[in-house]
């Protein structure tokens, strides 16, 4: 299967927050990499969304929705910087 | 303009459809209450079926600016749930259920104040706006490109914008009729790259994008020039390799991925 990048994510993820969380710069558990979501390698499937760092492959997020509910795993992302 | 909180689901009405390839068709549609939209930005349509399923999929915008209309260039996917409906059935009137504008980081807007996003860009101090800006797309992956240059175009921004397109034959080629003003928009070149088929008397034979081909279009990488790359997974990873091969710096790389080739 083919990746896109974390571009791909503003749709779902501006249901949940006020900022555009793909301009956000996120911290990598894996590596400590830290830039903006946008860059991010992104696998769309079954059951759900695979988020990994563009520099260690490490999984930063997973995003699995149904018709009424979205599960978040953000466990591999250690810090996020947002502009106010 | 914009921002992400203006994000929503809204419904839009068909206004005009045509064909604007053999496997792709333009589609202008008026989305109630679109608070405009930033070159570069995409939307999302949702399409269910009457037994409830329904589907989701990201169309950049080619269009930029304020007012309800946006622009969309749709290329069919022959296995798609969706782009075989908005190509062959969508008609003139129908709607559709619109989220947008999304996505705040492969965007270009003019007169950019040298401010955060410059210095994020590795721009440092010198203004974004100084800097030229090489927007590189193949196939489909020029649409969010020609909201750039229509936006360029509209603000009568003299940054200095090259476009490198790849396509496959001159059939293929998107928005033909925004491109062909280069001719009147000295800060505006445009260099087209045929991989399967050329105009005839074309002096390139028809040939895969190669790393002497960016190399001989783009700015080169000491105009430090803010970089705009758009296209299938493969074309973009291939082609952002060769840019930081030639000495570009990756963070004014901005890219833009659709997943397979079409």
């Amino acid at each position: 299967m083919t990746h896109l990048d974390g571009n791909s994510l503003a749709g779902v993820l501006s249901e949940l927050f006020r900022f555009d969380p793909t301009t956000a710069s996120a911290r990598c558990a894996g590596c400590g990499a830290i830039d903006v979501l946008a860059r991010a390698m992104v696998w769309e499937g079954t059951p759900g969304t695979v988020v990994r760092c563009a520099s260690c492959d490490n999984v930063l997020a997973t995003i699995v929705e149904s018709d009424d509910k979205l599960w978040l795993n953000f466990s591999g992302i250690t810090a996020v910087e947002v502009r106010r | 303009m914009s921002g992400a909180s203006d994000t929503a689901w809204r419904v839009g009405t068909v206004v005009e459809a045509h064909p604007e390839t053999p496997s792709a068709r333009r589609i202008i549609i008026d989305v109630d209450g679109w608070p405009g939209n930033i070159a570069g930005q995409h939307l999302d349509v949702r399409l269910t079926a009457p037994d409830g399923y329904s589907a989701t999929r990201s169309y950049s915008i080619a269009s930029a600016g304020p007012g309800s209309r946006v622009d969309l260039a749709v290329d069919k996917l022959p296995d798609g749930e969706v782009s075989p409906f908005l190509v062959d059935d969508l008609m003139v009137g129908d709607m559709l259920e619109i989220h947008g504008p999304l996505g705040g980081w492969f965007v270009w807007e003019p007169d950019a104040a040298p401010d955060a996003a410059a210095e994020r860009d590795g721009g440092g101090s010198v203004a974004a706006s100084a800097r030229p800006v090489q927007l590189i797309g193949g196939g489909s992956g020029v649409v969010p490109l020609v909201a750039m240059i229509r936006s360029h175009v509209a603000a009568d921004d003299s940054t200095p914008f090259r476009l490198l397109y790849s396509v496959r034959t001159p059939d293929d080629v998107f928005f033909s009729d925004v491109l062909a003003d280069d001719g009147g928009m000295p800060a505006l070149r445009v260099d087209l790259i045929y991989t399967r088929r050329a105009p005839d008397g074309w002096p390139v034979t028809p040939a895969r994008i190669t790393r002497e081909v960016v190399e001989s279009s783009v700015f080169p990488a000491s105009d430090n020039p803010r970089v705009y790359l758009c296209g299938s997974t493969t074309f973009v990873e291939t082609v952002a390799e060769w840019l930081v091969d030639l000495g570009h710096d990756p963070r004014s790389i901005r890219t833009e991925r659709f997943g397979g080739t079409s």
